[in-house]
């Protein structure tokens, strides 16, 4: 019983850190119609950015703001300058793009960085703070959930009591209609992208050092499993993808607990089967709505 | 007919999706304070007409003058801001947020924020329906209550000219008399100016003032929504019937 519980909490902990990363990836796909294959090397390209900063400073939270800052950026140059020129009349054009920019960009930050792991350190312990004799959570967990909720609060504030939120969930619902009523849709989709690529700046900063360290490649297996939390959250549903982070979360812990490490892409990989044969459009897809 | 008494002209209006232009040579006056009506059959250019006019289809010839301001590279988003507002065929109401929301989204633009209030105040007041249904998401009203919600929308930017396209589709024939009275009422009261694209002919001719027949791309006559009506003559010569 006691493993069940840790497990759980660690599930939840790496879950939480999913969530974020799927939630960047469902902002991109509403906003643009996208999967942005890309995430996750943007948001090693922000860590990256977040490193120097620590490294020139010695500030673990100068660099963490740099990453999020360096996201933002990465967002607004990646729509700006690629893929508001990409035809988007065919989804292959702009998955091919996508996967062009994972290795420009991995193939740059490899060149300045190199391909080593670089130490990725953490501003609070990771040392689990035990209940009875079960260990559960560490201050840097209690950190990852603080950090998490409160980027979800703030999205969910944004997107749902602020006109600018108004703007963009009209702008990815009905471009045109936008268009016709004032709102400016490229800045909006531009805004989209660089909020996305700052909440993936965020899930790269909280979980690499949780992982070996800073590398060009640090985020693809966590690209597989928060691409697989948003599609069974539904890719168009912010809750969904949170509930599917937990989700894959939570199930990678206890895979791995009870299994084996060997074992836990592929449950990731059934979990997805399963449900995209059980419900394509994911647990939480909007697909009413959309017939309207 | 004055410059001042002309909102809109429309000279050699030449556009099209492709390489093969669906308008073609389009002249078109609109006067301020009226309904004009735009007639054809389907395939005739006038949903195009109203797409070009607002920006959405770039024009390969001719001039657009608004307010007496030619409209040439002015963006779709501005021209709100000039007073056109364009409500589009199949209402283009946003299905995924509430009336409330689509309403605001209406008047977000302006910076006059307690005119954008009281706007929205009076399209509630406008259609009752709407103000019991704020919360609810647009894929949950009756086609009625969409077509109220996608010109109340309108409505909230104080619009001078008003560019509607069928809004009788699919509606049953006492909402659309319904519509046509709160058009007249508009007119009337506001001193609004409707370019209204119909198929529902009978409807659209009981509340016009002018009226323009479009075929293959171009405009075959234009006269006024009386003649129309009561010339038999040329109703059998431009609209079949």
């Amino acid at each position: 019983m006691d493993r069940f519980v840790f497990l759980t909490f660690d599930g939840l902990s790496k879950g939480a850190v999913l969530a974020a990363f799927a939630l960047a990836l469902v902002l991109i796909w509403r906003a643009a119609r996208i999967v942005n294959f890309a995430q996750g090397a943007m948001a090693v390209a922000a860590a990256y950015a977040g490193y120097s900063v620590t490294t020139a400073t010695g500030s673990y939270w100068l660099g963490f703001g740099a990453a999020l800052v360096g996201g933002l950026l990465i967002g607004m140059l990646v729509e700006r300058a690629v893929m508001r020129f990409v035809d988007h009349s065919s989804p292959l054009s702009e998955v091919i793009v996508a996967l062009g920019l994972v290795l420009v960009m991995q193939a740059v930050l490899g060149m300045i960085y190199g391909n080593e792991f670089l130490p990725a350190g953490t501003p609070f312990s990771r040392t689990a703070l035990s209940v009875g004799d079960v260990p559960l959570l560490s201050r840097y967990d209690l950190f990852v959930f603080g950090a998490v909720l409160l980027v979800l609060l703030g999205l969910a504030l944004l997107f749902t009591r602020t006109s600018v939120g108004l703007r963009m969930r009209a702008s990815a619902f009905a471009p045109e209609v936008s268009r016709l009523l004032g709102v400016n849709v490229g800045g909006m989709l531009t805004l989209g992208w660089a909020l996305a690529s700052a909440v993936g700046a965020l899930a790269a900063m909280l979980v690499i050092p949780t992982e070996l360290g800073l590398h060009p490649h640090a985020m693809d297996l966590v690209f597989v499993s928060a691409f697989t939390a948003a599609v069974v959250g539904g890719l168009d549903s912010p809750p969904g993808a949170v509930v599917g982070g937990l989700a894959v979360g939570l199930i990678l812990s206890y895979v791995s607990g009870y299994l084996g490490s060997d074992v836990t892409p592929m449950a990731v990989l059934v979990l997805l089967l399963a449900v995209l044969l059980v419900r394509p459009g994911g647990l939480f897809s909007s697909t009413v709505a959309r017939q309207a | 007919m004055t410059a001042d008494d002309v909102i809109l002209q429309v000279k050699g209006l030449t556009a099209g999706y492709g390489a093969a232009p669906v308008l073609q040579e389009v002249d078109l006056t609109v006067r301020a304070g009226t309904i004009a009506a735009v007639l054809g059959a389907n395939g005739a250019g006038k949903t195009t007409l109203l797409r070009t006019l607002s920006g959405l289809v770039r024009p390969s010839g001719g001039e657009i003058v608004y307010g007496g301001q030619p409209l040439r590279d002015v963006p779709v988003e501005q021209l709100v801001r000039r007073g056109m507002a364009h409500v589009p065929e199949g209402r283009g109401v946003v299905a995924e947020l509430t009336v409330d929301e689509n309403l605001r989204l209406g008047g977000l633009w302006r910076r006059d924020r307690e005119d954008a209030a009281k706007a929205l105040t009076e399209v509630y007041e406008l259609f009752e329906p709407l103000a019991q249904r704020r919360r609810s998401a647009g894929h949950q009203l009756s086609g009625g209550e969409r077509q109220m919600l996608a010109l109340g929308r309108a409505l909230v930017a104080r619009p001078k000219l008003l560019l509607l396209d069928e809004p009788s589709l699919g509606l049953a024939p006492r909402v659309i008399a319904q519509i046509m009275a709160l058009l007249r009422q508009l007119r009337d009261t506001t001193g609004l100016t409707v370019l209204l694209v119909e198929q529902n002919v009978r409807s659209a001719l009981s509340v016009a003032d002018e009226a323009v027949v479009m075929s293959l791309g171009r405009i075959v006559t234009a006269t006024s929504a009386d003649r129309l009506r009561d010339d038999e003559e040329l109703r059998h010569a431009y609209l079949g019937f």
